[in-house]
């Protein structure tokens, strides 16, 4: 078995989980690498879909926007960004969405807004780009992000997506009828929600992690599953498409030498 | 009509301080070029709308044009802030930033709103998010036929919209492919409209009977401008500069960097200098 870094194994196991039938709409960073190496692995068929209108995209190297040429040159279909929202998402025909965070809480909530107060923000970040609506409007969401203290906090600074809200049946109670996040995978482990109280749960570990490194690099009293799951190491095979996506993208994003 | 002019006439005619202003193209056909003319001519009090403020706007709030920013995703796609964004929410540098803050399904709504001419754009979202608790321009409507409760916003109706495409042709009809986001709609709901294009041709040529087209009556201006979306790119012309993307972070963390660089590579520049990135692909 070949040596690989806790991201390396975040992204093979989170591209483990989608299926070839999947339509699946693509956050920028960890999950469209998820997205891509699933595609490029065990996947082939997968629908990938950007918010810049590409559809069933497939590129050979990683976006660095989520509107590079790249994608819209290996699309089946570019629709307009109205067309996009309205038609696909909120038209329902998505029924999976990965998406990644700054910050999320015991219930999957989603923090992508600010650190601090939002008038007065410690730090600003990017906002919520598609999130909100596709967290409520796909079928079922993934969540992909290393954890840390900083990342799994007890209290999220701003609510800019919803995951499971209070937890119990308070999505259904904001009147969103689709599953939410269904699972979490970090460089750590995998989390569930639990099927009543909607509270993320550890249920499995990757490789040569321990219950006290996970619950270390988390805000609050994580709750462990009785029976953990390990997670099956990278194959050599998904390695080697995963490092080669890495190498083609660093090479692709290169200043040219021309210039 | 559409009016052929340089680009500094365009702006000059049509961008003045104190107008909500959209320069659009989601990450494709950004219009760099006449951002930087605005820049020059010193714009001030700009109420700027974009889905995704991009370098453009990072540029633009730095240099101290703006007053008020409608977006939904300002960061530097991929590679992280938009320092210049952060300075001035998180320390009112050069100035204070109001901030009018969406989500991206809130404002292409509201950008096709604005083109169909109405006062607000109707969508399910925002649910069991905290952006209605300080955005008043983000409220809910019943529909009276279900009794479902939606969230309403505002339609974009800019003073002026601003837009990069491929081509027009000699009478200023405009034609652009690729991932065209919301460049039409942006156009459709402005009072004015200013056009840069990669070439301007006799004829469209082959295209498609539904591509994307602004007729020239939906057009202020249209200006030439060979690689006037670089560092962005134009579909079938040339690619995205993404190593200029990553040196951004760079240029736009420290204020004196950022001042020096927009001295050297906009102040004391023209539109000509967008020249050498132009190229059509075979």
């Amino acid at each position: 078995m070949a040596d690989f870094s806790p991201t390396e194994m975040m992204t093979v196991a989170a591209a483990r989980v989608l299926r070839n039938e999947d339509v699946c709409f693509v956050g920028i960073g960890m999950p469209s690498a998820a997205c891509n190496l699933a595609r490029l692995s065990h996947a082939p068929d997968i629908t990938l879909i950007y918010e810049s209108g590409t559809i069933a995209t497939k590129p050979d190297v990683l976006p660095l926007s989520i509107g590079d040429g790249e994608l819209c040159e290996t699309a089946l279909a570019t629709v307009s960004v109205p067309e996009m929202f309205r038609y696909w998402l909120q038209g329902g025909r998505i029924n999976r969405g990965f998406l990644g965070a700054a910050q999320l809480d015991r219930f999957a909530n989603i923090n992508t807004t600010v650190i601090g107060p939002y008038g007065k923000p410690k730090v600003r970040l990017p906002g919520s780009g598609g999130a909100p609506e596709i967290a409520t409007s796909c079928g079922e969401i993934f969540i992909v992000m290393a954890q840390s203290k900083r990342s799994f906090v007890d209290k999220l600074d701003f609510v800019t997506s919803l995951g499971h809200g209070k937890g119990g049946d308070d999505r259904q109670k904001q009147g969103v009828t689709t599953k939410g996040p269904t699972l979490v995978v970090t460089d750590l482990c995998i989390m569930q929600p639990d099927p009543v109280t909607k509270e993320l749960t550890v249920t499995g570990l990757h490789p040569g992690v321990t219950p006290e490194q996970v619950a270390a690099a988390t805000g609050w009293a994580l709750k462990f599953a009785p029976e953990l799951t390990e997670t099956p190491p990278p194959s050599d095979a998904e390695l080697a498409v995963l490092r080669a996506l890495h190498q083609r993208t660093n090479e692709a994003h290169q200043p040219k030498a021309a210039e | 009509m559409a009016v052929f002019s340089s680009l500094a006439e365009a702006v000059a005619a049509n961008i003045r301080d104190g107008d909500t202003v959209a320069f659009e193209g989601f990450t494709h056909l950004i219009p760099f070029a006449a951002v930087h003319e605005t820049i020059r001519q010193k714009r001030r009090d700009l109420h700027l709308v974009r889905m995704t403020p991009d370098l453009i706007y990072d540029q633009l709030i730095g240099m101290g044009c703006v007053r008020k920013l409608t977006f939904s995703w300002g960061g530097n796609p991929g590679v992280g802030s938009l320092h210049r964004f952060r300075d001035a929410v998180e320390n009112d540098w050069p100035r204070p930033l109001e901030v009018d803050e969406h989500s991206h399904a809130a404002l292409a709504n509201a950008y096709e709103a604005g083109a169909a001419g109405l006062p607000c754009a109707i969508l399910r979202g925002y649910r069991g998010t905290q952006h209605g608790s300080v955005n008043p321009n983000i409220k809910s409507v019943t529909c009276p036929f279900t009794g479902e409760v939606l969230a309403a916003v505002p339609s974009i109706r800019a003073d002026c919209a601003v837009i990069h495409a491929q081509k027009a042709d000699r009478k200023g009809n405009v034609f652009l492919e690729g991932i065209v986001g919301v460049q039409k709609e942006a156009v459709l709901g402005a009072k004015r409209a200013i056009v840069t294009v990669e070439e301007v041709v006799d004829d469209l040529g082959d295209v498609s009977p539904n591509a994307c087209i602004l007729p020239s009556w939906t057009v202020s201006a249209v200006v030439e401008v060979p690689g006037g979306a670089h560092p962005s790119y134009a579909h079938g012309y040339y690619k995205r500069d993404n190593a200029y993307y990553k040196a951004w972070e760079d240029i736009g963390r420290e204020r004196e960097v950022f001042l020096k660089w927009m001295e050297e590579h906009v102040m004391r520049q023209g539109p000509d200098a967008f020249k050498r990135h132009a190229m059509k692909a075979a």
